[in-house]
């Protein structure tokens, strides 16, 4: 694997580094406890010893004079090669034990020394780290009494290197840990900017890569995928509607341009008023479009949320069926209303009023088959539980159920209504108005006709 | 195909106004201005916000349109501030800004009426003569009259030449708007801000329906029509 700088960097190594570096000072600090609990032990032990000796000959000493003492120095000396004796006389000359000279670093009245000696035995001489304690007896004695340590030191060296040895390992296998775990991370990581970038260069249909063991990375890398397939599929949406519109702006366009440029060919006053006249209602209708699909896309963006206020719907309906009747009677119909009183909600009017129009208009001018006597198109609203329902219904020739999620589409209509005046924006409106309310449109099978349902959240009182 | 607006003749001398454009689009402007020295009015034209502020100081206009968006200073901080002054000229907001939030907005500023870009020239003329009829005509009145017809607005009656006329509540508001602006052209659009507070555009033209339906009751039975349709423009009732 070659060694790339950016794992260094990777928040995966300093994590595992951090780790690392606490996971070796716990095993240094365990180790340090396991040898002061062993190499450290003996050690306290010896010394234990030596002074439990040292205490042992004074006794001797003053129970029974410096004939007691030499003569258990003797014994001792006899029995045991590890250990070192020497007791002196005032004058400094050696009386027993098996060191030839007083070493020169113990001075004072007592106290701890290290040195190293040479001690006959039976096979020859033999090299000592000794640890003594010295005091002074009455009558200006000297006593010394030691230990070999040799073999202490030496277990406690090889703990040292044990424990160095450990560390080193611990730091060994952690840096490779860390290194590698990075690695994966990075190499991961690595792989979801890759895809985004790929994205961002314009590969919409890319998407994050996705292991499958369902980690963090895969959550986040799940995460992404949704939003990224909510983009496009507004992206399509957007880009379905901006073609519609490209459609739906360049025929009376083209219609005025040609009206236009014959008038300006036929230099007859008459002819230049005739197409003033139709390029204005052209350009009053491409208005209205326009000024449809903006308040389309403002009710859409809820940016008027904050508009919503406590608004009486019944009002807004009757209101809505006064204004209306009249235009429902001159298709040849007649609109009738079962309006329940006191239907609050949170609603902007103006949205709702021109919501419930739309669903009037509409049915007055499709949902009346021509011909038809006594057509009546009932426009009734009742609370349901914690919704208020209005509903628009006529008994006109209807919408297939498998069109009712194209007609709310901007620009969308439906065959049989393309020779009435309109826009196809009626119901794209109808659907913003209720998406800003929090609430539905519902298309239902009237048997015959149409029924249009707005399901709004009943007003509560708080937010 | 008749004229696509026509200035009534019947349009009286004394309605001419002092009318201030406060616009900095300089074509929209020398529009106006056109427009409205054409309809009889005087026309002044300011193209920036502390030119427009100085010029209706003065007081000496009946009518402001203003921009909303200006240059040093915007259209509703112009009225706050001459509405802080005592100076009560009504103004006339215009806007690229349709949302009827921005309208409530200009009109808590002290706008008077609200116009959204882009608006036809007969619409805002119809709206700035209301809008100097008002300061006019401010003080309240309980009669109406126009020619033969006669409101009564606290019995709520209408009568032409004598003859009583039966009107539903909401066609009484439609005949009381159109005579309070007898003699001048009231657009589709003021009809349905004024009689139906509606701010949005219907698509159909309900209106034309409500107003025929007026006209059937109050012109039915007499020779002359009282209730006159502008073609591309609105309606009037005939003040005399």
């Amino acid at each position: 694997m070659p060694i790339n700088l950016a794992h260094l960097k990777s928040s995966t190594f300093r994590l595992s580094a951090i780790y690392l570096f606490l996971f070796a000072l716990s095993v240094g600090a365990i180790l340090a406890y396991v040898y002061w609990s062993t190499a450290g032990l003996l050690e306290r032990q010896s010394d234990e010893t030596i002074r439990a000796d040292v205490q042992a000959l004074a006794d001797q000493y003053r129970l029974r004079g410096v004939v007691g003492i030499v003569d258990t120095i003797r014994r001792r000396v006899q029995d045991e090669d590890e250990s070192t004796y020497l007791l002196v006389a005032p004058d400094g000359r050696p009386i027993a034990g098996n060191l030839d000279l007083w070493p020169s670093q113990a001075q004072g009245e007592h106290g701890w020394i290290e040195f190293t000696t040479n001690s006959k035995t039976k096979t020859g001489v033999k090299l000592h780290n000794s640890r003594a304690y010295y005091t002074q007896l009455p009558n200006n004695y000297h006593l010394l009494a030691g230990r070999d340590v040799n073999g202490i030191r030496q277990l406690g060296e090889i703990f040292q290197r044990t424990i160095l040895g450990a560390i080193f390992i611990t730091l060994a296998l952690g840096l490779i840990g860390g290194f590698w775990m990075s690695r994966n991370f990075l190499r991961r990581v690595d792989s979801i900017t890759d895809a985004s970038r790929s994205i961002m260069a314009g590969d919409l249909a890319g998407r994050m890569p996705v292991s499958g063991t369902g980690d963090e990375l895969d959550r986040l890398g799940h995460a992404l995928n949704q939003m990224l397939d909510q983009i496009e599929r507004l992206m399509a949406g957007m880009k379905e509607v901006s073609s519609n519109i490209a459609h739906d702006l360049r025929s009376p366009l083209s219609r005025m341009k040609l009206r236009v440029e014959s008038a300006l060919r036929s230099q007859d006053c008459a002819q230049y008023r005739e197409a003033l006249v139709s390029a204005l209602d052209e350009s009053d209708r491409l208005l209205q479009t326009f000024n449809a699909l903006l308040s389309i896309a403002r009710a859409e963006s809820g940016q008027t949320r904050e508009g919503l206020q406590r608004t009486d719907a019944s009002l807004v309906l009757e209101d809505v069926a006064e204004l209306y009747g009249p235009i429902v009677e001159d298709e040849g119909g007649s609109l009738e209303t079962r309006i329940a009183p006191d239907l609050i909600v949170r609603a902007d009017r103006q949205l709702l009023a021109q919501a419930v129009s739309n669903l009037v208009d509409n049915a007055a001018k499709h949902g009346i088959a021509t011909g038809a006597e006594g057509a009546v198109i009932e426009l009734a609203a009742a609370a349901e539980g914690d919704s208020v329902v209005i509903s628009v219904e006529d008994q006109g020739p209807g919408i297939p159920p498998d069109q009712y999620d194209r007609v709310v589409e901007r620009f969308v209509r439906l065959d049989q209504s393309r020779t009435k005046p309109g826009n196809g924006l009626g119901l794209s409106l109808v659907a913003g108005v209720m998406k800003l309310h929090g609430g539905q449109l519902l298309f239902e099978d009237n048997k015959p006709g149409l029924r249009v349902k707005l399901v709004l959240p009943r007003y509560s009182g708080e937010r | 195909m008749q004229a696509i607006r026509a200035i009534p003749d019947e349009s009286p001398l004394q309605d001419n106004m002092r009318v201030l454009v406060i616009e900095d689009d300089r074509d929209a402007a020398s529009w106006l201005v056109k427009g409205l020295t054409e309809s009889g009015h005087v026309a002044d034209h300011a193209a920036d916000g502390e030119e427009g502020l100085a010029l209706a100081r003065e007081g000496l206009h009946d009518v402001l349109i203003v921009d909303r968006m200006l240059p040093k200073r915007d259209g509703l901080s112009i009225i706050r501030t001459i509405r802080n002054e005592g100076i009560a000229t009504p103004a006339l907001i215009l806007s690229a800004l349709s949302d009827v939030d921005e309208r409530v907005k200009g009109l808590r500023a002290g706008g008077d009426d609200y116009l959204a870009k882009p608006y036809a020239f007969s619409e805002l003329l119809a709206r700035v003569e209301g809008l100097g009829r008002r300061k006019a005509q401010e003080t309240q009145q309980t009669k109406l009259k126009a020619g033969e017809l006669e409101m009564d607005l606290l019995t709520r009656t209408v009568t032409r030449a004598g003859q009583s006329i039966l009107l539903q509540p909401r066609e009484f508001k439609l005949l009381e708007y159109l005579m309070r602006n007898a003699g001048h052209i009231v657009t589709r659009t003021m009809l349905l801000e004024n009689v139906w507070d509606y701010h949005f555009d219907p698509q159909t033209n309900v209106i034309d329906v409500h107003v025929s339906r007026l006209r059937g009751k109050i012109d039915k039975g007499f020779d002359e029509p009282m209730l006159q349709t502008v073609r591309g423009a609105g309606y009037m009732i005939r003040a005399d």
